[in-house]
């Protein structure tokens, strides 16, 4: 990739305000960097992951305000989790988060489980339970 | 405290690290000498993992394999040290800084407050330096953003004991000793022989095979898993390559970068020429993605697109191939 070819895109860089840095050469041939604002094609691939994302997140809140399963489930896919990283983050096993995810089993968790939940995703059990939050 | 340390931003983080904390202690390594030495180049498909539900693929080595297999290879003595309570993680950070000891840790980024939010996932092998301590606030460079940061020690606890895959415990790493005599050019031997090695390995999910095997599975996934999943993995096999730590077609440029600075080394010229050999398929890389996001783009696409995308893989295979034969024999 030649140094004028590096791209600046629009992407998700912008609101932080940063710039990457890429490697490429310039017109004597030598390799040397150049800052860049974004990429298309990678911003299309991670909007529609981010988008995915929120479709999963979006379906299980509603599954939870149905009562088919538990607020956890709706915090961790809206903290992009998946069942082995909130898994590590409590402390439990697969087999009991995923028993936690039944809106039965949930409505007799202890406080004390319900706090471990809490602070894995940085909110409080009332938060937790009631599935309204202030980020 | 603030320790005099100076900021280069590098395309890749581990990289980055290794090079800041060497120039800070007087050595001139570049980033892609770093990543040359310590053989960061990489296919590799990594079968039953799935990140963000789709499957992982990797265009560079394990987290810490950059910085150790350099360190090996240029002589110089690191220490490391995990913890197992944030408190004993930041007493030592501390008294790191006291010493005037600018220190590299790893970090999760899921929690790194001056991140974009579309890139905080849940990956934990993020590399920064720590060089300074103002009040409660720590003195952050992290390679690769384009200037320094801050972090307060709240949040740099979160991010030092991040859970999940190679979760960091307050991984913490500097180097103590170095050689008397910095020769570069048995070290840049190793690493070209090393990576040559691992590329041309005969595992199937390793090297230009690896890069065929996935060929193999584009061209099944839109049948076996439908349009959409296909067109989810497909994107996951771009941000790996691209977004995640630079990836393939990054990596392969910082590659080439290495041969270009390494020819110079040691009086080589074919290196030269591989080089702008390893430019070219860095080139055809990108075209892969730029092909490969038209397919996902649009949420929907013929089967035959895919075939053609898997097309583009295998001949890189084919090129990469050729090329690490080559290089090889080069040295």
């Amino acid at each position: 990739m030649k140094k004028s070819d590096v791209p600046q895109d629009k992407s998700n860089l912008e609101s932080a305000h940063f710039r990457e840095l890429c490697y490429a050469v310039d017109e004597n041939g030598e390799y040397t960097t150049e800052n860049s604002t974004g990429w298309t094609p990678k911003t299309i691939a991670l909007n529609n992951a981010i988008q995915d994302i929120k479709e999963r997140t979006e379906n299980a809140r509603k599954r939870a305000e149905q009562g088919l399963t538990s607020p956890i489930e709706y915090f961790m896919e809206l903290n992009k989790m998946d069942l082995g990283i909130l898994t590590s983050y409590v402390g439990f096993f697969r087999w009991q988060v995923k028993r936690h995810f039944k809106p039965n089993v949930f409505k007799k968790l202890s406080d004390k489980k319900l706090q471990k939940y809490a602070d894995a995703f940085n909110i409080t059990v009332e938060e937790l339970k009631t599935m309204k939050y202030e980020d | 405290m603030k320790i005099d340390f100076t900021h280069h931003q590098s395309a890749h983080c581990e990289n980055g690290v290794v090079s800041n904390l060497m120039k800070y202690n007087g050595f001139n390594v570049s980033e892609p000498m770093v990543f040359g030495i310590g053989s960061g180049l990489l296919f590799c498909y990594i079968p039953f993992l799935m990140v963000n539900h789709a499957p992982a693929i990797t265009y560079r080595t394990m987290p810490g394999q950059i910085f150790k297999k350099f360190a090996t290879r240029v002589g110089v003595k690191i220490k490391k040290e995990k913890f197992k309570t944030p408190k004993a993680a930041q007493e030592r950070l501390d008294e790191n800084l006291k010493r005037n000891n600018p220190v590299g840790l790893q970090v999760g980024v899921f929690n790194l407050s001056y991140f974009p939010d579309e890139y905080r996932f849940h990956f934990n092998a993020h590399n920064m330096v720590v060089y300074g301590k103002e009040g409660d606030t720590y003195l952050v460079s992290d390679p690769v953003m384009e200037s320094v940061t801050t972090l307060t020690d709240k949040e740099l606890e979160k991010v030092r004991f991040a859970k999940g895959a190679f979760a960091p415990k307050g991984h913490l790493y500097y180097p103590i000793a170095f050689p008397e005599t910095f020769d570069l050019a048995p070290a840049i031997k190793k690493g070209i022989k090393d990576t040559c090695r691992t590329m041309l390995a005969p595992v199937p999910i390793v090297g230009v095979k690896g890069i065929r095997h996935v060929a193999k599975l584009i061209r099944k996934w839109p049948q076996k898993k439908g349009i959409k999943v296909a067109n989810h993995y497909l994107g996951q096999v771009v941000r790996m390559q691209e977004e995640i730590g630079t990836g393939g077609g990054g990596f392969r440029y910082i590659f080439a970068a290495f041969l270009q600075e390494a020819s110079k080394e040691l009086q080589n010229e074919k290196l030269k020429e591989l080089s702008k050999e390893m430019t070219q398929i860095g080139d055809l890389w990108r075209d892969f993605a730029i092909d490969a996001s038209r397919i996902y783009k649009n949420r929907s696409s013929k089967p035959d697109a895919y075939n053609q995308v898997a097309n583009q893989l295998e001949t890189l295979a084919d090129m990469e191939e050729v090329f690490f034969k080559k290089l090889k024999k080069a040295l």
